[in-house]
Order: C-alpha cells, then sequence, then structure tokens
C-alpha cells in the first residue's frame, strides 16, 4: 500500500480554506520583494483530509497496540490531557501577554515545578527545555559554571557508563568537555574498581559523572551511594538522566540519594503523547547549591525577590536567578506538554505515581521470567526494573539476528522492542511493557516471542522476509543515504 | 573471517593503510575496516594543500551505521585527493587498496612508515581485534 | 484514577511466575532507608474532578478566544484551518513514536518528508529537517554548523542586533563551551545613524553595512533575521549584497525568517542564503502560553552532513516500490555519540505535521492571502495608529505585520489600561529588551484583527494618552 504525495494529487486552482476578503485600503507592495512563484500544494478540503487518513492508516501507535520501545516508556497516553492542554486558557494564550492575565497558567507552572521537586527529592526545578537532551545540555552547563564561578576552571571532563544513551556524550562534547568512559561489572552495575582508578587519574580535572538509575540495561545500580560519594570526594558534581524515572516514581528520590543534578523526560514518564518524535519537555531538578543557575525565567511567588507586586494572596512573577546559564530556548518551555504532565499528577497522586512504578517494575519482571530460557538474557538473574534486555540471538538458529526478529514481530501487529541499544550487548532487544499494559497483552506478547524462536529454528525465511503485511518490505537504508533524495521538486 | 591485507603497506591501529609510491604515500583503510562499516555511502577527504598530523583525523567514511574518522598515519602535506570516490563510494567496499585509495601525502618524514606495522603485524592485531569482539 | 489494567488477582499470578512473594520485594536493590519516601503531593482527582480543576485554573487566564490580539514579537496570533486538528489527533500520529521501525511507520515518515519538501518550497532552499526545538535553539543550532562547515577553524558569529532577542540569549548559552564569539550585537547602540535607524528603515543599508564591515577570515558566519524584530523588511538586493560579501570572507550567510512573510515575499534561497531558520509556531500551531513551538531548519545539500537534527530521505523496498526512512543517521548521537556534531535527539515532529497540514490547507494561494492580509491590515493600523496625538510610527516602509510606535506613556501602563477597559492586549514593549527604546511598542497585525479591531485599537490609543496619567484602571 502507498500513498502519493501531497505534490502528486494536487491540482492547479484547487483549495482547501476560505479566507475572508480584505477589509482594509491596500498598501502597494515594496519594490522587488515580491516573490513570483509559490510551489504548495493545492488540494481541496477533502482530498487533503483522505491523504492524511490514509497515511495514520500506515503507521502504528501506542494506541494501535503493544509498543514495548525500551528507554522510549511508550505508556498509554491519557485522552484528558488532551482535553486539558485545549482549553482555552491555555491554548490561546500569548507568552508575552501582561502577567496579571496569565496567573493561571503560571501557578500551573509554578505547581508542577514544584511537584517535580518533591517527587524528585530536588530544591528546585525548570521547566524551560523542550527534550531530555535539552536538558542535559542545560544541566552539563549548569555544572559548568558552578565549577567556573569555584575556580576550578581547570576541571573538563565527564565520566560517562558505556552503557550511557549516546546523548550523555554528545552532551558533553557540546558544552566543550571531555567524554571519558566507565565500563561495567558482570552484574551490570558500574565498576567500582575501574570508577576508582579513573577517579584517582582524572580527579583534579573531574566536571563530574553522568549516571542513568536504573541504568539502560534496566538494573538499579548495587552501589549506587557509593558510587556518588566517591564522584563528590573528587570534587565532582553528579547528573541524572532520568530517562527511566518510570521505575522509581515513590520508590526512591534521586535527590535523596545524592544527584546533584536531573533531567525528567515528561513525554516518557509523565505520559504526554510522542507524536512521531516529539515534542518533550526535558524539565531539570538541581539541588540547593545549584538553583541560582537554573535557565529563566523560572516562577517564583511573592515572597521570593519580585519587587512590584499586586495585594494578592498568590502572586506569581517571572523570575530569572541571580547566576542563570542563560535561556536555552524562547519563553518558557513547551507549555502544552506542562499542561499534560500537571493533569496526569493531578490525576495520580502520591500513591498512584508509587502505584505506576510497581506495576512497571511487575511488569518488566514478568516478561523477563517468561521469556528466560527462550531468549538469552544477559543479567536475567538479577532483578529488572522497568525494562530489560534481551539478545536475539537464538541456539539453531544461526542466520537469524534481533532486527529480524524484530520484523516478524510486525506481522503480529506489536511494535518490536527496542533493537541494537545499549551498545554494550550485542544483538540487543531492550523490552519495556510500561505499566499500562494488561497481562493478557503480555501473554500475547510472549506467545508471539516464543512462536518466533520457533519459526527461527524451523522456518527462518519467514523471519528474513518479514513484515509480510506491512505497507512496504523491509526498505534499503544504504540507498537512502547514498542517493540522497531529501525533498520533492518542484524547486529541491 | 579472512580478509585482505596488501603485503606492500603498513598500517595503523586504526585501520588506515600507507604505500610509498615514488615521492608520495598512499593511503587508504583496509578490507577489515570496510567489512566492520558494510556498505559504505560517503567518504569525506581533505583539501588538497591540507597540513596533516599523524594521527589526526583527516576525512570521514560513512555507511549506514557508522560514520568513522580516517586517521593521517603519517604526516605531512596532502598531495592529491581521491575525487572519483564522491561518485562511488562503494569502491571502498569492492577495492580498499587499489581503486579507493583517499589521499596521496607529501610525508613530513618518510621515517614515520616505519613505525607502523607491517602486513603480518597487522593481520595478527586484526585476529586479536576480532577476538576482542569488534572494533 | 490510574491508568493501569491489571487487578491484584493479575499481579498474584505474575508475583508468583516471577518467584516473589510482594512488588515491595522488586526493589531490593534501593538502599533501605531511602526507600518508598513519602511523597507530598495533592490527594489523587478523577478525570471529572481534573478536568473542573483545570477548568477553573484555565479560566483565571485572559484568553485570546474573548481578547483582540496586537502581539508578536516572535509568537503569533494566526488562523489554524480547522481541518489541522483533526487531522492532527489521528491517533496513530499521535501516539507513535520516533519512526526507527520505518515499516511501520510510513504515515510519519511521508508526512515529514512532505513537511521537508513544503518548507524547501517556502524558504527556497535545497533541505530541511524535521526540526529543532523552535527558531532560537534552531538558530543556535545553524551557528554550530557553521562552526563545523569552517571544520572547528572559525569561531567568529557575526550577529544583527535586529534578531529576536531571546534567540540572540539562547544563542550565547549555547556556545558557552565552545570557541566561538559574536560580535555586531552592540551596533544598535553605539553607531551613529545605525540605531533605531535600521528600525525605522532609514537609510538603506546602514546596519547592513556595518555588519559587513566585521567580516573577516575569523568569521563563521553573518546572521540576520527578515522581516527582522522590528518587522523591517530588507529587499533582496540588501540581502544579496550581505550575502555576496560574506561569501567572499568565507562565510555562511544564515537567515532566520517568518513563514508566513514568505507567503509573500522573495525567499531567503534566492538572495544567497546558505541556512534558513525561523519559528514554524504561526503555522497551524497554538500560541499556547510559549510552547510547544517548531524550529524548522532548511540548508543547501551540499553540506547536509554537517547539519543535526532527524532527515527523511525517500528510497524503495524490496519490491521496488518507493518508501521513507529516517537517513544520514551516522550524524547523530545515537551513532556518532561524543563525536557527534549536537546531540538533539526528540524533536517538535507533531508541531512540524501541523505546519504540513497547515501548508497543504493553505496551499500557494492560501498562505499569500494570508501574508497580504497581516502586509495591508499591519500598514492600515500604522496609518491610523500615525494620526493619533501622542503617537509616532517610526517605521517607515517597507515593514511585514509588525511596526514600532513611540508611545506618550509608559507601554506597560498602556497595555494594563487596554487590557482592562478595552479587551484587547497591546503590543511588546520594547524596552524590556533594548534599554534605548523604552516608551516604544511593536504592535503586530495579522489576518485575525479585522477592520474593527484596529479602528478600536487606534481610538483606544488616542483615549489612552488624554488620560490623566494617575487615571485608574476601571474596576481597580
Amino acid at each position: 500500500m502507498t500513498e502519493p504525495l501531497i505534490y502528486e494529487i494536487c491540482q492547479a486552482g484547487r483549495r482547501a480554506v476560505s479566507l475572508p476578503e480584505c477589509d482594509v485600503p491596500t498598501t502597494e507592495l515594496p519594490e522587488g520583494c515580491e516573490r513570483t512563484d509559490l510551489p504548495l500544494p493545492e488540494v481541496a478540503e477533502v482530498d487533503l483530509v483522505r491523504h492524511y487518513v490514509r497515511l495514520s492508516q500506515m503507521n502504528f501507535g501506542i494506541d494501535s497496540g503493544f509498543y514495548p520501545l525500551g528507554s522510549c516508556t511508550m505508556k498509554y497516553n491519557p485522552k484528558v490531557n488532551e482535553v486539558a492542554a485545549r482549553l482555552p486558557g491555555y491554548a490561546l494564550l500569548h507568552p508575552l501577554q501582561p502577567e496579571d492575565s496569565t496567573q493561571g497558567a503560571m501557578a500551573l507552572i509554578y505547581d508542577l515545578q514544584e511537584m517535580l521537586a518533591e517527587i524528585a527529592g530536588f530544591a528546585a526545578v525548570t521547566l524551560q527545555p523542550a527534550a531530555g537532551a535539552h536538558g542535559e545540555l542545560t544541566g552539563v552547563l549548569i555544572m559548568r559554571n558552578y565549577l567556573h564561578d569555584r575556580g576550578d576552571t581547570q576541571r573538563n571532563v565527564i565520566l560517562v557508563p558505556d552503557s550511557a544513551h549516546g546523548t550523555n556524550p554528545a552532551t558533553t562534547s557540546m558544552a566543550g568537555f571531555k567524554v571519558v568512559e566507565v565500563g561495567s561489572d558482570r552484574r551490570g552495575n558500574v565498576d567500582l574498581e575501574k570508577l576508582r582508578d579513573l577517579l584517582a587519574q582524572h580527579g583534579p580535572n573531574l566536571i563530574g559523572m553522568m549516571l542513568t538509575n536504573p541504568n539502560t540495561l534496566g538494573l538499579f545500580d548495587e552501589h549506587i551511594e557509593e558510587v556518588l560519594r566517591l564522584v563528590h570526594e573528587a570534587g565532582g558534581l553528579v547528573y541524572g538522566d532520568g530517562a527511566n524515572f518510570n521505575a522509581i516514581l515513590g520508590i526512591v528520590k534521586p535527590g535523596e540519594l545524592g544527584f546533584d543534578i536531573m533531567h525528567f523526560n515528561l513525554h516518557k514518564t509523565f505520559s504526554t503523547p510522542h507524536g512521531g518524535g516529539g515534542p518533550g519537555s526535558g524539565a531539570v531538578g538541581v539541588s540547593a547549591i545549584l538553583a541560582d543557575y537554573l535557565p529563566g525565567p523560572v516562577v517564583a511567588v511573592n515572597d521570593e525577590p519580585a519587587a512590584e507586586c499586586e495585594p494578592q494572596e498568590f502572586c506569581y512573577r517571572w523570575h530569572t536567578p541571580a547566576r542563570s546559564i542563560g535561556r536555552v530556548k524562547a519563553f518558557y518551555g513547551n507549555f502544552g506538554i506542562l499542561v499534560r504532565a500537571y493533569t496526569y499528577i493531578r490525576m495520580h497522586g502520591a500513591e498512584g505515581l508509587r502505584a505506576i512504578s510497581e506495576n512497571a517494575v511487575l511488569n518488566a519482571n514478568y516478561l523477563q521470567a517468561r521469556l528466560a530460557g527462550a531468549y538469552p538474557i544477559p543479567h536475567g538473574d538479577r532483578i529488572c526494573m522497568h525494562e530489560f534486555v534481551a539478545q536475539g540471538t537464538l541456539d539453531g538458529a544461526p542466520g537469524i539476528r534481533t532486527i529480524d526478529i524484530a520484523k516478524r514481530l510486525m506481522d503480529f501487529d506489536m511494535h518490536p522492542p527496542t533493537v541494537y541499544f545499549p551498545l554494550i550487548v550485542t544483538e540487543a532487544l531492550m523490552i519495556e511493557p510500561t505499566e499500562t499494559e494488561s497481562k493478557e497483552t503480555m501473554d500475547a506478547f510472549v506467545d508471539v516471542m516464543l512462536r518466533i524462536a520457533e519459526e527461527a529454528r524451523t522456518n527462518p525465511e519467514l523471519l528474513l522476509g518479514a513484515p509480510h503485511h506491512a505497507p512496504v518490505n523491509r526498505l534499503d537504508e544504504v540507498k537512502a543515504a547514498k542517493d540522497l533524495v531529501l525533498c520533492y521538486a518542484p524547486g529541491c | 573471517m579472512s580478509y585482505k591485507f596488501d603485503p606492500q603497506a603498513r598500517y595503523g591501529t586504526s585501520h588506515e593503510w600507507a604505500r610509498a609510491e615514488g615521492d608520495l604515500v598512499v593511503v587508504g583503510i583496509s578490507d577489515y575496516a570496510q567489512h566492520l562499516l558494510s556498505d559504505v555511502v560517503y567518504v569525506e577527504l581533505p583539501e588538497v594543500g591540507d597540513a596533516l598530523i599523524a594521527g589526526e583525523s583527516m576525512g570521514t567514511v560513512e555507511s549506514v551505521k557508522a560514520a568513522e574518522d580516517a586517521y593521517a598515519p603519517i604526516s605531512g602535506e596532502v598531495a592529491e585527493v581521491n575525487t572519483e570516490l564522491e561518485d562511488n563510494p562503494e569502491w571502498v567496499n569492492q577495492d580498499p587498496f587499489g581503486k579507493a585509495w583517499l589521499v596521496k601525502i607529501r610525508p613530513a618524514d618518510r621515517g614515520e612508515l616505519g613505525k607502523l606495522m607491517d602486513a603480518a603485524t597487522y593481520e595478527k592485531f586484526v585476529t586479536e581485534e576480532e577476538e576482542k569482539g569488534g572494533h | 484514577m490510574n491508568y493501569i489494567p491489571n487487578t491484584d488477582a493479575d499481579r498474584q499470578a505474575m508475583l508468583r511466575t516471577i518467584g516473589v512473594q510482594s512488588t515491595a520485594d522488586l526493589f531490593r536493590d534501593v538502599p533501605e532507608q531511602r526507600r518508598f519516601p513519602k511523597l507530598n503531593l495533592p490527594p489523587a482527582l478523577s478525570e471529572m474532578e481534573v478536568l473542573q480543576e483545570l477548568g477553573a485554573r484555565g479560566d483565571e487566564n485572559d484568553d485570546l478566544g474573548r481578547l483582540s490580539c496586537f502581539l508578536g514579537a516572535g509568537a503569533y496570533n494566526h488562523f489554524v484551518p480547522t481541518v489541522v486538528d483533526f487531522l492532527l489527533h489521528r491517533s496513530e500520529f499521535f501516539t507513535a513514536y520516533t519512526p526507527y521501525q520505518p515499516e511501520i511507520s510510513q504515515g510519519t515518515l511521508q508526512a515529514h518528508f512532505e513537511y521537508q519538501s513544503m518548507i524547501c518550497a517556502l524558504t527556497g532552499m535545497e533541505v530541511s529537517n524535521v526540526s529543532h526545538y523552535d527558531g532560537g535553539t534552531a538558530l543556535a543550532e545553524a551557528v554550530i554548523m557553521a562552526l563545523q562547515v569552517s571544520r572547528g577553524k572559525r569561531c567568529k558569529v557575526i550577529l544583527s542586533p535586529t534578531v529576536n532577542p531571546q534567540y540572540r540569549e539562547v544563542i550565547h548559552t549555547y556556545i558557552q563551551g565552545m570557541c566561538l564569539q559574536t560580535a555586531g550585537e552592540g551596533l544598535l547602540e553605539t553607531a551613529p545613524g545605525v540605531g533605531l535607524n535600521a528600525a525605522q528603515g532609514g537609510p538603506n543599508g546602514n546596519l547592513l553595512d556595518s555588519l559587513a564591515g566585521l567580516l573577516d577570515r575569523e568569521s563563521a558566519c553573518v546572521i540576520v533575521q527578515n522581516p527582522d524584530f522590528f518587522g523591517r523588511l530588507y529587499s533582496p538586493a540588501e540581502m544579496q549584497l550581505l550575502a555576496d560579501k560574506a561569501h567572499a570572507a568565507g562565510a555562511l550567510f544564515v537567515v532566520s525568517v517568518d513563514p508566513i512573510s514568505l507567503g509573500l515575499f522573495v525567499p531567503p534561497g534566492q538572495y544567497g542564503a546558505d541556512i534558513v531558520t525561523g519559528e514554524g509556531q504561526p503555522m497551524g500551531n497554538p500560541l499556547s502560553f510559549g510552547g510547544p513551538y517548531l524550529g524548522f531548519f532548511t540548508m543547501k545539500s551540499g553540506e547536509v552532513r554537517k547539519s543535526a537534527g532527524r532527515i527523511v530521505g525517500q528510497t524503495v523496498d524490496s519490491d521496488g516500490r518507493r518508501g521513507f526512512v529516517l537517513t544520514l543517521s551516522t550524524r547523530e548521537q545515537h551513532i556518532r555519540r561524543e563525536k557527534a556534531s549536537s546531540n538533539i535527539c526528540s524533536n517538535e515532529a507533531l508541531n512540524a505535521l501541523a505546519a504540513a497540514i497547515y501548508m497543504a490547507a493553505m496551499g500557494k494561494y492560501g498562505l499569500r492571502t494570508v501574508a497580504e492580509l497581516s502586509f495591508h491590515k499591519a500598514h492600515y493600523a500604522a496609518d491610523l495608529i500615525g494620526r493619533v496625538d501622542g503617537y509616532q510610527v517610526m517605521s517607515a516602509a517597507p515593514f511585514f505585520k509588525e511596526f514600532v510606535v513611540r508611545c506618550p506613556r509608559p507601554v506597560e501602563d498602556i497595555n494594563r489600561i487596554l487590557l482592562a477597559n478595552y479587551g484587547i492586549v497591546g503590543g511588546y514593549d520594547l524596552g524590556r529588551s533594548f534599554p534605548g527604546l523604552s516608551g516604544h511598542m511593536l504592535v503586530c497585525v495579522t489576518e485575525l484583527n479585522s477592520r474593527a479591531d484596529i479602528e478600536l485599537l487606534a481610538e483606544a490609543l488616542g483615549e489612552i494618552a488624554e488620560m490623566d496619567a494617575e487615571s485608574e484602571v476601571a474596576g481597580d
């Protein structure tokens, strides 16, 4: 099934909108400025709608079926969040309107700042970063400025585990620092001995460490407090990548463990929709000593430094922290996403949040237990957190790789797990069910996975030729990279 | 897995080969390197006249799954670059020691070639790398 | 309320399979003293209650559904055709993740390929990525790309002072840890004849000449905004001249644009731009109090490998059918890691989809009409306001959608009264961003402002000028 491009269905003269006539006198256009051509499509509304509806039918979302994409937390996106975000009181607000006309929105931002700080054990939160990676850059720049203000300008090394998501080292480079990799031990924890060696070697130059806990193997570090203590002892700070926060809501507060900074992925843990790749929101929480460095503005209340305030009980004002690293984006953050996350937290409360993590972890352990024996699971001897990593290498099926298993899953109307990440496990298959899947759905997934393992041995062609029922077969990625076609003519 | 090795060439630990040809030293990436990359889709080369320092990046070789730096095995000045690779990146996979040479360097010190591994030593090095599991 | 389907019975069965007694046992690795902390949060609400709560909070805001808006300054009140939301909310688009498995993501991939194509058509450029977070971060990424293109050798960025001030702040934040330094932002205050002349559209090219004067062998790029933050529109000829000078010095020419303006005016791709960025919010995305927005990013095809951000490419499947995939992934963080030029992972995909549907729905004539209406209405408003005693319009033609007005009272006061007494959201107080421009208002007019709205604004401004300075706002 293929659908023509929008340009291929357009016909000159067709229109899909109606706009009013100009009700004011016209002004002559400045000379030499007018464009002579505008190669945009011309389609009627009915054809436009059919085009996009058909495109959507070639897509798979959480609402379509099971989506165990490890590290992405593909939990169900509550529809009430959508209604909330679309309320005119939020959707139709200009960010630069007089503050007194946006107190409700600012109150929401303030409350969300406070709630996230409470949930993770931090002193202050900014909601400005638009994505996790954006939050990472924010965090690393905060670490940089804090240490430089202390006179430690020679510090330029950040330790990053070998299991880290690629954004961690990429962020480190953007901030002008050097990455030093720390290996994992046999049980999947940060290797303490290697850590001690590296700290001895790089201590005086250390900005700190970026750490994901639970890590990308889905494991809670058995020595987490020791790891943090060692880094602090060497004069460094610890940045927490909160991508896996869905495992520890109400279970432990990273701030209490000793993390100095952490970013949240609101589009993972707090159920905001993934939208085909974004928008997200990478809120950042910090300990008290770093609060002055947050990007601004944040929302502050009456009793904090804010000069001219009306006599009201609460008075929300924009406040730029005293030593702010600077803004990381225009305006205040992805507010529409913040409304959704806020709604989600209000629906759940403390007990509801803890239930999320308990069920997320329970579900992942259930799948791990049921697939053990059928698929290699390098750390299957440990209790996992909200996800676990298996391998797509099967005895008796030498020609089959993780990619083939992934493609065959599509034939059963399930989205494959994350493949080939983390890099430290070969043929990795990272499975994260989340808490919003029922036991029946998970049992059905297990049945399919067991069947695929069997097919791998007895009828590998089924896997190698998969997917069989998708709108397209496997695509030529080499051709896509070599013969670049990134744009449809005309004009490209 | 068996790989090709050019007995005339010397090799760096990042899998570049270097071969003296008259005044110049011709450089490329080895058969093992192209195997790790799989289908090469693009090659980025330095410019003629660029100064190269041994061990520093002089360009990139890109496939669908990786974009690896090519490191200068010796220091010198870039005398020629293989512009035909722009339209034929797949030569890197097909003929890494021949048609797919990357640059020709006017060496600062021909003695530097001696610091690189000979073909036999490199072959052993590749076997060890493979056992470790990758690059 | 929660979204967990499993019952206690399900959980018991699963615990038995795993071989532990209770869910608490699953958290043995968490240090005991830190385990199960109390979260001090308001009690959980039902769906009904949460909607009431959110609704009440929303009502505390004065939203533009009930007000007329003359405020722009980087976020714009434009009409969103009804089809956009309907199509956007198809849950297969909405709840899908990044299209890493292309066979079951052709919807997202093709829609983004179409987005890329339309943005290229709009800007006159050859390649687009799928999005950055907003216009500001897109511009920061352009700076990083210019550094990459120069292979890290050129560390100077010539930055026009009439680029959106928030975007300039973002650039400064991003480049803190890099070799990059900016030059040119001081030109607005210091050089005689430059200052507000540039905003006024005074003697052409003063500012552009001054920017060109800063070019040297260290310059990675020159960045301008067109129309600039004050609404001033530069001609293609002026821009081409600056582009030529930049290129002669070996620097890239980067232009940040308002996409609606490109419905009417020559796009930067036709006057020498190497990179074109901008804020896509005006196309199909609500104001939403500042986000999520859409940073678009387009470039020449030769430099695409130095760029950041996901890109969709066309290819074929094993049966020769056309299909789409994410391509050039080796630039990105998940492969290049510390060698990636940017760390961007999640983007603004859904906002890009909204913009694509907007561009397709508006089409060639719709977008031009929106631009024409905005152009004519802004000029009409400037005419009317220029005739109100106490006010002086500082912008000479040409300008698009926004213009600068010198006011007889502090802008903050005027806006307070406009809102309370007339239901009007007034223009931006330029004094907030430019110390030399206090008392100046940046007025924005779009197709959503009717003639009656505009006439009311002019009338209101007149009345406010005549009010006593201590005049109380009605109802205080």
